[in-house]
């Protein structure tokens, strides 16, 4: 099967790209990416602050059950320009990935279905392989809470 | 309760991890790969139901016996770090697609 989100990392750059192809008008993916509260769901974070426009910062912040931060990051926007292209800086808060250049560009397909093609660009190969690891890393801590959290219920 | 049957729930399992071992090295029946653990049979076959689940091993069946086998290809990807990358995009891309499907601009 066809893998509907694409990601391409080759050994040894410093950069990677995420391509996915929506089965979504180019407006409602682009809409997706820029409305807050949209922004909100997909991305399951809180959006303290997103300025759609060059010269704009956004800024978002997820918290646990509890209230405890686990995911900060931020940026600043280079280009905005509707429909098309988003130009921002992306810093993760409390890790030591540096800052990443990200370019999206946003392109219809049909009129029902549009692609969207991210370039992360990093500042050393090193730092974009410890950010790919991450969510691996993550995944294994939610496998393993998720097992704590059934074996305590069977007790 | 509804568990994803993805590869993090596979490989977190100590158990597991040890049936994959087991069956790289050569092709097992469930009765074969049951003697080599002291838990209950029932226990070890729930465990290959989910690795077949996840693709992590495949069955065969000859004659009345069930032989399991290893999923070279899946195994690649989760030693392939950029998958569970890739996963978590396509997670949220996919979340953006059902939301903007029901999505109802306001007035």
């Amino acid at each position: 099967m066809e893998l509907k989100t694409k990601v391409n990392a080759e050994d040894g750059m410093q950069d990677l790209t995420i391509t996915r192809e929506f089965d979504l008008p180019l407006e409602l993916v682009f809409k997706a990416f820029t409305e807050p509260e949209l922004i909100e769901q997909w991305m399951g974070t809180k959006v303290l602050k997103f300025e759609g426009k060059k010269f704009g910062g956004w800024q978002f912040e997820t918290s646990d059950p509890k209230g405890n931060v686990v995911f900060k990051a931020d940026g600043v926007i280079h280009e905005f320009t509707p429909n098309k292209r988003i130009t921002r800086t992306f810093e993760m808060a409390g890790v030591p990935f540096g800052v990443q250049l990200e370019v999206s560009e946003f392109e219809a397909l049909t009129d029902a279905t549009s692609r969207l093609n991210m370039h992360v660009i990093f500042e050393s190969g090193a730092q974009r392989d410890e950010q790919l690891k991450l969510p691996f890393k993550q995944g294994i801590n939610w496998a393993h809470n998720r097992l704590e959290e059934i074996v305590s219920k069977l007790k | 309760m509804n568990l994803r049957r993805d590869v993090f729930q596979a490989i977190a399992d100590p158990t597991r991890r040890a049936i994959l071992l087991l069956v790289a090295s050569q092709t097992l029946t469930a009765g074969a790969i049951a003697a080599n653990f002291d838990t209950a049979r029932p226990t070890v076959s729930k465990h290959l139901q989910i690795l077949t689940e996840c693709e992590l091993l495949t069955q065969q069946q000859t004659g009345r016996e069930i032989h399991y086998h290893i999923n070279a290809k899946k195994m690649k990807e989760v030693a392939d770090f950029i998958e569970p990358f890739r996963q978590m995009w396509d997670d949220r891309f996919n979340k953006l697609e059902s939301i903007m499907k029901n999505y109802k601009p306001k007035k």
